[in-house]
């Protein structure tokens, strides 16, 4: 009897373990970020970007006002491709769009911002990149949704059509 | 007398190269421990991509600031999740990884005991 107990449990853990490893396979491998998790939003210091002076986060941000935080640059391809979208939603008028400029020589990004159109409410700079670690971005263009200091939803990469019809979804 | 200016330079700077390069150490073990989310199997050490150049940033930061190690990475894994971390720590997502190599030995160990035990 002891001899067949062996076996059996070998056969039984090893089956379990395979189940797992099988359900494993069903995930994606793609490493994807979590997007939904309702987060507050870091407090730091940074720069005007017209005038240069000195702000704090907590006044760029107010409660229970609607933000979208752009993170732009004017070496990045992509920027251009989401500008207009980003032209319309200030049109509409919904929310405030506030720009981080994210590693960028000031002079190209006004010259970015004479050619396109300039959206934003407000920018502020982020040269080191540091700014954007602490919100957690990973780079050039992002997107956060905000309302009453916490981030609702980030938009990694460049917005389309569809991802803007959801941001008017998300903010009625 | 000019051996004195020397000898005094040299005790001056002395202790602030050590200090200097005890933080970089720390720094360099941090950052290889650290993933860098956008590029192919990198560490932060190893990559000079944006992300990975500003994370050395604020690791350099920090450490000035006086984090330790733990609360750098405790730091790291609020912003981006566990998944930046190259060494998982043992939750309820990873204790497979961890208990599984244990229960394999222990399973061969029966197994090769039992067979002793025939043979005998």
């Amino acid at each position: 009897m002891k001899n067949k107990i062996l076996p059996f449990s070998v056969i039984i853990i090893f089956g379990i373990i395979f189940f797992i490893f099988y359900k494993g396979l069903e995930d994606s491998k793609i490493y994807t970020p979590d997007f939904n998790t309702k987060k507050e939003i870091p407090v730091f210091n940074t720069k005007e970007f017209f005038s240069g002076e000195n702000v704090k986060s907590s006044r760029i941000f107010e409660v229970d006002k609607v933000y979208l935080l752009n993170i732009w640059s004017s070496w990045c391809v992509p920027c251009r491709q989401e500008h207009p979208l980003l032209m319309n939603l200030n049109l509409e008028n919904k929310l405030n769009i506030i720009g981080m400029n994210y590693k960028d020589n000031l002079k190209n990004a006004e010259n970015f911002l004479k050619e396109l159109g300039n959206p934003y409410k407000e920018i502020f700079i982020d040269l080191d990149g540091t700014i954007a670690i602490e919100w957690g971005a990973y780079g050039v263009p992002e997107s956060f949704l905000i309302y009453n200091n916490e981030i609702i939803k980030k938009y990694i990469g460049p917005l389309n059509q569809e991802l803007v019809d959801e941001i008017n979804l998300l903010i009625k | 007398m000019k051996f004195l200016k020397f000898f005094l330079i040299v005790i001056i700077l002395f202790p602030l190269s050590s200090v200097n390069a005890e933080e970089n150490d720390k720094r360099n073990k941090i950052t290889k421990n650290l993933r860098c989310l956008i590029c192919q199997g990198q560490s932060v050490y190893d990559s000079d991509s944006e992300f990975a150049n500003s994370l050395k940033i604020v690791v350099d930061k920090k450490l000035q600031e006086g984090l330790s190690e733990d609360q750098i990475y405790e730091y790291f894994k609020t912003k981006y999740g566990e998944w930046i971390l190259y060494d998982p720590g043992l939750n309820k997502n990873t204790y497979i990884l961890w208990l599984l190599p244990l229960l394999i030995f222990l399973i061969g160990g029966a197994i090769i005991r039992n067979s002793f035990k025939f043979k005998k």
